[in-house]
Formats: structure tokens, C-alpha cells, sequence
């Protein structure tokens, strides 16, 4: 237990990365996803085509992989940007695709009545979007989109192979000081743990107040 | 051409999405040139630094990094599945002390990051005398990780067979065990077929943590290869592609054996096109 309480400061720097990473990325990302969700169900074959291919390239690729990419490849290019910042920028792309397939299962949960009424009464694509078929789509993604997040939290750990101070950076590094694997390992598990525990208490709040019965 | 979100686009709307698709197609056009320039004035574009990838041997480095990928993968799916089988058919069980653990283990391990494990087997493990072969130092953290998201796979499977299905069993005679393995699994077996070869592909993915393993799957041979030869960007980018195109076949699989599922109704029109 002294293993960490001795090392308290390390573990609190560590979860604020944590906490910044994922906090970070997923607004990027949920950004990033509305604009994909948008484009995919546009009237435009072009930008159709674009947010279909985003989807499936980030999908299957490993997110390491594009960590790896990003962190050692830009510099390369002359791209020099931080670490805590290119990591967020690459989680939050990752992650996007995800949170666009999660939004697209939701618009496709909406009936299809409602989309035709919000033609009927004159309103344009963005309109009936914005007003009609996105407040509806969101309201039945809450559980998949907590699914997304606490994956992203869990995601945000790969940070710490490329070089990122986070928590479970922290905890290897504190481990290799103090040698005392299991109360720091499982303490840096309690913590990821908690988050997701957050995670699914704030969802399952949401849920409760939004959802709709159909 | 068209959808539930918009009418057969009359001469104006034909205007506009004629324009948005220009714009669309000059911004990806736009977005492709600047990263073209960026590459070549920095001269990563040169010939002699993307020529070694057109020569067989470092393909067949890379080949072979792919092949170490495919048998970490495989050795973890079938690790993990059989796990999350006895998992899922553990929560399921009438009998509390099997109901709680099984439960336990799949809500604590889907909150903790693969990495975490990877670490726990690379620098906890040795320190209690169990130094795995570099092989299962990454196999055995994926397949306990991933073992939970095949268990909760399973477990909707198994759920999702109708009620009567294992009553008729139970009805002519059957023992609880034997409706489970003639009537019940079979069935779910074939529904949760799209689900299990996603996480597959998730678990595919997960083998780039050989990277911290150094456990010389495709990740971690771009690793040597880009330190041996100093081609840092072309051989992540090789590597990617690698990833990419062995994964989209699976996910493509994955949406075929989607398609042939039997339906159990005919399903709602949609708003998208999938």
C-alpha cells in the first residue's frame, strides 16, 4: 500500500492525462462524428463516398498503429507537434469512427414517418437534420455512445507505448521504482474502473431521463 | 435517388449538390496536395526512399511480421472463446457461486485497458517467478481481455433464442445440459457468427501491442525494419496499409455473413442508405 501513497503525486499527474486525454478526444471525436454522421446521410454521392471511406479505413486500423504513425512518422514531414496533443488528435480521428457508426444505427432507429413529415412540412435536409431526425437519433444512441467512450478511455492507455505520462505510464513507471506490482497495478485498475463506473452511471442517468419507447 | 431525408432533388437542388460535390471533391483533392507537398519538401517523396519497398526481401520481413500477427491473433480468439463461452454459460447458470464470479470477471476486465495487462504480464508476472515465453506475454493478456467481450457476445446469442426453443427441449426430456448443447447453443452459434468475426478484427488490432511486447508481429517488424533502414514514415505507412487491407477483407466477411442471416421479420425501411 506504501508503494502508493508514497508515490501519490506520480499516480495524480498521471490520472489528470488520463482525464485530459479522454476528455479531450472524445469532443473532438463526437465532433468529428456528427460531421461524418451528416455527410453519410447527405444527398451528395460525393461526401457519402468520403465519410463511408473514413469509417471503414479508421476501423481497421490499429490505433497504435496510427499512434505510432503520427508520433514518430509526422515529425518527418516537418510536422512538429506535442505529444499530449498529437495523441489526443489521433484518438479523437480514431474514435470518430466509431462515434459516427453509433450515430448512423441511431438515425437509422428513426422512423422512417418522421423523416417524411419533416419534408412535408418544407423543411430543408440541415432543417429536418438539425430539428427532426439528430434530437430523436441521439436520444436512442446514449447506451452505445457510453459503450464508445469508456472503449476510448480504455483506448487512451495505448498513449503511454508512444511516450504519454498517463496513468497506466505512471503505474509502470512507479512499478519499476518500487517493485511492488500488485497493489500499484490494481490500483491503477481501480482507477480505470472508476472512470467507466462514471461512465455508465452518467448513461444510464441520461437514459433513464431521455429515452424514447416506440 | 432518393432517400427518406430528401425528395427527388428538383433543378435547384440539382444545383446545389452539384456544388457541394465539387467542393467536396476539390477538399479532399486540396487536403491529398498539401500532404503530397509536405511529403516532398521535406523529401520523404524521393525514389530511393520508397524503392526498397518495391523489393521482395522486405517484403518478406514484413510477411512475416503479418504471419507472427495472424497466429497471435488465432491462439487469442481461440483462447478467448472458449473462456467466454464457459463465461457467458456461467452467468446464465441457476447456481449463484458460478452466476457472481463469472459476472464479476466479465464487468471488471471490460474496464481495464488492455495495456494495463500487457504490463501486469511484462513487469508484475516475472517478479513472482512467472516469466511467460515472449509469445504468450502477448497472448495471454488478449485473450483474458477479450475473453469478456466474446463472453457478453455469447451471452446475447443465448438470450436471443426464443423461450420456446428450450422449453420444447425440456418438455421432451431433456436434460437443462443437453437442451443447452443440442438446441439452444446451436442456434445462437449461428446468430452471433457477424459479432464474433468483429471482435475479431478487434482483436487483430489488439496484436499491435507486440509493439510493447516485442513480440515481432507486423507492428514491431515495422519497428526494426524502420530503425534498420531509417525509413521511418514509408514504413509505418507499408505497415498500415498491411493492417488495412487484411482487416477490411474480415469486416467485409463480417457484413456478408450479416446479409445471410435469416430474418426473423422484414426489417424497418431505413433512412440511410447502409
Amino acid at each position: 500500500m506504501s508503494a502508493i501513497l508514497d508515490h501519490l503525486p506520480e499516480f495524480w499527474q498521471g490520472l489528470i492525462v488520463t482525464l485530459q486525454l479522454t476528455a479531450a478526444s472524445f469532443a473532438g471525436a463526437a465532433v468529428m462524428g456528427l460531421v461524418i454522421t451528416a455527410m453519410r446521410v447527405s444527398p451528395v454521392g460525393v461526401l457519402r463516398g468520403i465519410g463511408t471511406a473514413y469509417v471503414e479505413t479508421f476501423q481497421n486500423l490499429p490505433l497504435l498503429v496510427l499512434l505510432v504513425l503520427a508520433v514518430f512518422g509526422l515529425p518527418e514531414i516537418g510536422i512538429k507537434a506535442g505529444l499530449l496533443e498529437t495523441a489526443i488528435v489521433v484518438i479523437a480521428l480514431y474514435e470518430a469512427a466509431y462515434i459516427a457508426e453509433a450515430l448512423r444505427s441511431g438515425v437509422n432507429a428513426v422512423s422512417a414517418g418522421q423523416g417524411e413529415a419533416a419534408r412535408a412540412l418544407g423543411l430543408t435536409f440541415s432543417q429536418s437534420l438539425r430539428h427532426v431526425i439528430l434530437p430523436q437519433a441521439l436520444r436512442t444512441v446514449i447506451q452505445p455512445l457510453g459503450n464508445v467512450f469508456i472503449a476510448l478511455t480504455m483506448n487512451t492507455s495505448l498513449a503511454a507505448a508512444v511516450g504519454v505520462v498517463d496513468l497506466t505510464a505512471a503505474a509502470n513507471r512507479v512499478n519499476l521504482m518500487e517493485a511492488q506490482p500488485i497493489p500499484i497495478f490494481v490500483g491503477a485498475g481501480l482507477a480505470y474502473a472508476l472512470i467507466a463506473a462514471c461512465a455508465g452511471f452518467v448513461t444510464g442517468r441520461l437514459e433513464r431521463r431521455l429515452v424514447m419507447v416506440r | 435517388m432518393s432517400s427518406l431525408l430528401f425528395d427527388e432533388p428538383g433543378p435547384r437542388a440539382r444545383r446545389r449538390i452539384r456544388i457541394a460535390t465539387v467542393v467536396g471533391a476539390v477538399a479532399v483533392l486540396a487536403l491529398l496536395a498539401l500532404a503530397v507537398r509536405q511529403f516532398a519538401a521535406n523529401g520523404q517523396l524521393d525514389a530511393d526512399r520508397w524503392q526498397p519497398y518495391a523489393t521482395w526481401p522486405m517484403w518478406r520481413y514484413l510477411l512475416d511480421g503479418l504471419w507472427s500477427t495472424v497466429l497471435a491473433a488465432v491462439v487469442s480468439a481461440v483462447l478467448a472463446m472458449a473462456a467466454g463461452l464457459a463465461l457467458a454459460l456461467g452467468r446464465l447458470s441457476r447456481r449463484r457461486w458460478v452466476r457472481v464470479p463469472s459476472a464479476t470477471y466479465v464487468e471488471v476486465v471490460r474496464t481495464v485497458p488492455a495495456l494495463l495487462l500487457v504490463y501486469v504480464v511484462l513487469f508484475a508476472l516475472p517478479r513472482y517467478g512467472l516469466d511467460l515465453p515472449l509469445f504468450w506475454k502477448l497472448v495471454v493478456p488478449l485473450a483474458v481481455s477479450n475473453a469478456a467481450a466474446f463472453a457478453e457476445i455469447f451471452r446475447a446469442g443465448i438470450l436471443s433464442v426464443e423461450r420456446g426453443q428450450s422449453e420444447a427441449g425440456l418438455a421432451v426430456g431433456l436434460t437443462h445440459g443437453q437442451t443447452m448443447r443440442m438446441i439452444v447453443l446451436p442456434q445462437a452459434a449461428r446468430r452471433v457468427l457477424p459479432s464474433i468475426v468483429s471482435q475479431s478484427v478487434g482483436l487483430l488490432k489488439d496484436t499491435s501491442l507486440g509493439f510493447v511486447v516485442s513480440y515481432a508481429e507486423l507492428l514491431y517488424s515495422g519497428k526494426v525494419l524502420a530503425t534498420y533502414n531509417g525509413l521511418l514514415i514509408q514504413t509505418y505507412i507499408v505497415v498500415a496499409l498491411v493492417y488495412l487491407v487484411v482487416n477490411a477483407s474480415l469486416s467485409k466477411l463480417a457484413r456478408t455473413l450479416e446479409a445471410r442471416q435469416p430474418r426473423a421479420r422484414q426489417p424497418r425501411r431505413r433512412l440511410s442508405r447502409a
